[in-house]
């Protein structure tokens, strides 16, 4: 099989409310997709589901990662077998220091001689003795999310919006680590604005619209309908295709 | 004596030249001191006897009388002590213990002290009465492990007097179930004196702890900090603090934590007294259980359900404590690494 994600008829709810409704989506390997949407579309549950949160209950439908049923597997069990998630919006954790985190990431990735390196690249010296993203900037949280994924070198990436609430600048280092990161694997980035597009090459965008996939195609085109006419009619539009 | 049924390690008691300056231990109500070298450490009883001048000391910071046994430890002037001092105080075979401790750092001087208190015993009583003097410019750190067995019931008392200048930090381990375990230091602090505690309370089902500070900032410029965390997994425990603001520019800070695994009670009771105008007194308060968005986050790292929880209890209890010389954090790391095996 040569997907190396697929997401079949996948319908997630919390609490109750249903949020995700039939998403099917199959991901080649060597393939990145961007996903657009607007608040509350459900692109972050569709990555969270992914991931095994238990905050989200499956409904029906069934989640494949490299030919295996992972839709029942825990979270660090699918972690093992190669996904790698970057948080919005990372917790924060009193007591843990990052430094504790990476070593895992590195144990996991089988990277422990490569701490140092990401560390110094990052420029992220000053943040190994603190408590993993407390009184992080919205830079720093960004990155060290990054640094954790360099180390857990995961075959499949989930980029939860890596250019929101960072300046131009940090969206550039980013966007080259990303870029280092998907080199031969795949992905799937969520991304509000299309700023990190500037720098990552993307194959396919994929919006979606009140828990459902309106539309794939090309990214940029997708953007630039997005732009123009906004979420509600490029949906619109996008459906009345399908 | 044979001390074999219990780990004295687990309350950081090495009873090693190399590791430690002096090393005291008392069984029962029997006290023997195993070596020293740069600092004075007696029983109490023959210190008393040796000196007259220790009445000025004696039952002077804790309410009470009589003629106990307990360690006499005083560091002579200008003496920084090395490496820590330990003391045992070990319940065997009676069905109580009575300890009565008296500690004086002289002007200048500095010592770490490790208190270990254990028992053999199913059941039995812990009192211990402890009076610390802390000089001009003299700084102590006491590090207190306790690790008891369900039916001993602990009931210390203790007071400490840190004089101009001085520093007393102070770091209270508590690892294993336990009876009753009630203990209310009270600290009195002269002038740019400053004093630290730092505690980290478990408590087991079947276990009632209530364990507090109270600190009268008397002197200008002095100033407080107390901080602790405690879980409570079935038991009951109270997290006390009281802080009085007396003088001109003192300042105090009060930090209680509380996190909950399962069942339990915990009951943060922090308090705040100013009776000058110009002080500056704060305190934060929470209790809670482990977020499960701090567990996912860790499990997206790698970590079992497990390990996340381990590493998150574990966080939690690391307090970061200024002035901790590098192996008393040692020995309580070590302790923390205890209690999160007996909690995970």
């Amino acid at each position: 099989m040569k997907d190396v994600l697929r997401i079949v008829n996948l319908c997630v709810g919390v609490d109750g409310r249903i949020i995700l409704k039939n998403v099917n989506l199959y991901i080649q390997k060597g393939q990145t997709f961007a996903l657009f949407g607007p608040n509350g579309s459900g692109k972050s549950t569709l990555l969270m589901t992914i991931a095994g949160s238990s905050k989200y209950r499956i409904y029906d439908g069934r989640i494949m990662f490299k030919g295996v049923d992972i839709t029942e597997k825990a979270t660090d069990e699918r972690v093992r077998m190669g996904l790698g998630i970057m948080y919005q919006h990372p917790p924060k954790i009193t007591g843990v220091k990052l430094r504790e985190i990476l070593k895992h990431c590195a144990k996991l990735g089988g990277t422990e001689d490569k701490i140092y390196e990401y560390v110094k690249m990052l420029n992220m010296e000053n943040l190994l003795d603190r408590d993993v993203n407390v009184g992080f900037s919205g830079g720093e949280a960004k990155k060290s999310e990054l640094l954790q994924l360099l180390l857990m070198n995961p075959e499949f990436l989930m980029l939860d919006e890596p250019d929101s609430g960072v300046d131009l600048e940090s969206i550039a280092v980013i966007g080259e680590v990303i870029n280092d990161l998907l080199d031969g694997k795949s992905g799937i980035i969520i991304t509000h604005t299309g700023q990190i597009l500037k720098f990552v090459d993307v194959d396919y965008g994929v919006v979606m619209y009140k828990g459902r996939i309106a539309c794939i195609g090309d990214p940029r085109e997708i953007l630039k309908t997005v732009e123009k006419y906004g979420y509600e009619e490029c949906a619109r539009r996008c459906l009345r295709t399908l | 004596m044979s001390e074999d049924f219990v780990d004295l390690r687990k309350v950081g008691i090495e009873r090693d030249p190399s590791k430690r300056s002096a090393s005291f231990m008392m069984v029962d109500e029997s006290p023997e001191v195993g070596f020293s070298r740069g600092v004075e450490i007696l029983s109490t009883r023959e210190a008393i006897e040796r000196y007259e001048w220790l009445e000025d000391y004696s039952w002077r910071l804790v309410e009470g009388e009589g003629d106990y046994d307990g360690y006499f430890i005083r560091v002579p002037r200008n003496v920084k002590v090395e490496f820590p001092v330990e003391a045992c105080l070990l319940l065997k075979m009676a069905k109580s213990q009575k300890v009565h401790n008296i500690v004086i750092a002289e002007e200048n001087s500095e010592l770490n002290l490790i208190t270990g208190c254990t028992s053999e015993r199913l059941s039995g009583l812990h009192l211990g009465m402890s009076e610390f003097y802390i000089k001009r410019n003299a700084k102590v750190t006491f590090t207190m492990i306790h690790n008891w067995k369900r039916g001993n019931e602990v009931l210390p008392k203790t007071g400490i007097r840190v004089e101009e200048n001085g520093v007393f930090i102070s770091n209270y381990i508590l690892l294993s179930p336990v009876k009753v375990v009630k203990a209310c230091p009270v600290a009195y602090l002269e002038r740019n004196s400053r004093a630290f505690f730092g505690s980290i309370i478990v408590g087991f089902e079947d276990s009632e702890i209530d364990i507090g500070n109270v600190v009268y900032l008397n002197g200008e410029g002095s100033s407080a900090e107390i901080v602790s965390r405690s879980i409570s997994r079935g038991g009951k425990v109270f997290s006390r603090g009281h802080i009085i603001g007396n003088a001109e520019n003192v300042k105090g800070h009060l930090e209680c934590k509380g996190m909950i695994i399962g069942n339990g009670v915990i009951h943060a009771i922090p308090e705040l007294e100013a009776r000058n105008p110009n002080v500056d007194l704060s305190h934060e308060a929470a209790i809670g259980k482990i977020a499960e968005d701090e567990i996912f986050y860790l499990m997206t790292r790698g970590l079992s359900r497990d390990e996340a929880t381990s590493l998150i209890i574990r966080g939690f209890m690391d307090i970061e404590v200024k002035g901790l010389p590098e192996v008393l954090k040692r020995e309580i790391d070590r302790a923390i690494e205890l209690v999160e095996k007996a909690l995970v």
